[in-house]
């Protein structure tokens, strides 16, 4: 049996489904691994003890675990103790709460990297140290880790294809359907190559983008 | 000698590092308009003590008061807290290393906290850094970052961002230092037209010719002590100490090598 894409045409609207979906979990999980990254940062350098531990624990659980099994613990564990989270929703956040804890280590170590300076100067104008890490601190500490911010946001599209486990019609569960019916796996598994790198393209794009625009703030 | 209660009063000043003892029983007092330069060796401690007035360097020992206002008195955390954040609005500082903020721009390095701490709106806020930007030079440079400017020029702009909040005393703390000797002279004139208008300022300088031009009194500091103090002409043309005869030697010595 040889290779024949003219089989595509027909699914395409499947797998392009899919592929919405696939970049709005990106995006929804980009946006919580982004400002839970931050908050898990400043809970980790400047809260006491008592917060610091148990968010420790947690951050431990998502580095030191898979995945998969978070996506499993939220989604079918969660039911068990009375919290029903939709699979999408199951899927934003564990994606995100995962890359969060990846994105608070690299802001852990750029927020230390700041100047020490800059908080003198935001101090000494009257600026409370909450005001200091808010405006001059974390602003200064993201400009920083953009690139490798990035470099996860890129390791999160190609982890949301995992969430097809959960059962959202992501790119990859939706190709899995059209293949289910076509037995032509070579055929949409290529299509859905093609699909993820052209998402990887726009997200380099744009992280160039951003990364253009701090450079004058440097 | 004036009878005038002063206007920043340092009684006793005492600060250690560990068992490092940096400031041994200072006593400074400023009065109102005045201009103060302290002088001294690298590590005598000048710094500690301009940084002890805004509590930056939380003093071991001694009082600091601005006007009828203890800076260091003992509070519960939180109030104390609140306290200082008040009192440094009162106080503008200026560093070697400038440290403005490299991600805002020039308009909002000025306007930063004017707008956080005194609710200023945008067009408030926009006004007031024209106005102070125009008063150091600085306002063609208004939509610029600070990476894009030279070191006088962003100097110039610190000053305009302290100014700002309106301060009741300015310290600076060897302004000039890092400059590029050509970029002195715009800094220093700025500094001199602060004199004019009567700002209160404490200056820890290198620059004896400026200091004497500029200050009122002038404090000889070393190893955590004042050594001598007194008017610029007779501290710089007649000084009796020989520790401070011995430092302005020194010091002449190795600005004309
Ligand atoms: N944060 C600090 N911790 C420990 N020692 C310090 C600290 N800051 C200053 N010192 C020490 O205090 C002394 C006085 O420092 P400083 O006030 O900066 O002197 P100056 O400004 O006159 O050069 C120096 O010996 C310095 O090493
Ligand atoms: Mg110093």
């Amino acid at each position: 049996m040889g290779l024949d894409f003219s089989v595509i045409p027909e699914y395409l609207d499947i797998v392009l489904w899919g592929a919405a979906w696939t970049i709005a979990i990106t995006i929804g999980a980009a946006i919580v691994s982004f400002f839970g990254g931050i908050f898990l940062a400043v809970v980790a350098l400047y809260a006491s003890i008592f917060v610091r531990l148990p968010f420790r624990a947690f951050a431990f659980l998502f580095m030191g675990t898979p995945l998969l099994l978070q996506l499993f613990l939220i989604y079918f564990g969660l039911v068990q103790v009375g919290i029903d989270v939709p699979a999408f929703m199951a899927g934003v956040i564990g994606l995100g709460l995962h890359f969060a804890v990846y994105n608070s280590e690299l802001l852990q170590t750029s927020i230390l990297a700041v100047d020490k300076g800059q908080v003198e100067a935001a101090r000494t104008l009257g600026l409370s140290r909450m005001q200091a890490l808010r405006k001059v601190v974390i602003p200064q500490a993201i400009r920083d880790v953009v690139p490798p911010i990035g470099n996860n946001m890129i390791a999160l599209l190609k982890d949301s294809a995992l969430v097809s486990v959960i059962g959202v019609s992501e790119l990859t569960l939706s190709a899995q359907r059209a293949i289910g019916s076509t037995y032509r796996p070579f055929e949409f598994y290529v299509l859905v190559a093609v699909i993820y790198y052209i998402i990887n393209i726009f997200m380099e794009a744009a992280q160039r983008r951003v990364e253009r625009r701090i450079q004058a703030s440097k | 000698m004036t009878d005038q209660k002063p206007f920043i009063d340092i009684r006793h000043a005492q600060k250690s590092f560990g068992t490092l003892e940096v400031l041994k029983d200072i006593n400074l007092q400023v009065q109102k308009g005045q201009i103060v330069a302290i002088i001294g060796p690298s590590g005598s401690g000048k710094s500690t003590l301009l940084r002890a007035i805004n509590d930056l360097d939380p003093l071991t020992g001694g009082e600091v008061w601005l006007e009828d206002k203890r800076i260091n008195k003992t509070l519960p955390h939180s109030q104390y807290e609140k306290h200082i954040n008040l009192v440094r609005q009162e106080i503008g500082m200026v560093f070697q290393h400038f440290n403005l903020f490299p991600h805002l721009k020039v308009r909002e390095n000025v306007t930063l906290a004017p707008k956080m701490l005194k609710g200023l709106s945008g067009t408030e806020a926009n006004k007031l850094a024209e106005e102070q930007l125009e008063k150091v030079g600085m306002l063609e440079r208004i939509d610029y970052y600070p990476s894009q400017l030279s070191g006088g020029q962003k100097q110039r702009v610190a000053i305009a961002r302290a100014l700002a909040m309106n301060p009741k005393v300015m310290l600076f703390d060897e302004a000039t230092s890092a400059l590029d000797p050509e970029l002195v002279e715009e800094v220093n004139l700025v500094m001199k037209k602060l004199a004019q208008e009567h700002m209160t300022m404490i200056i820890v300088t290198h620059e004896m010719s400026f200091a004497e031009a500029v200050c009122d009194k002038v404090l000889f500091m070393d190893q955590g002590v004042v050594v001598e103090e007194g008017p610029p002409e007779v501290i710089f043309r007649n000084p009796k100490n020989d520790r401070t005869k011995e430092f302005l030697r020194k010091h002449l010595a190795g600005q004309n090598a």
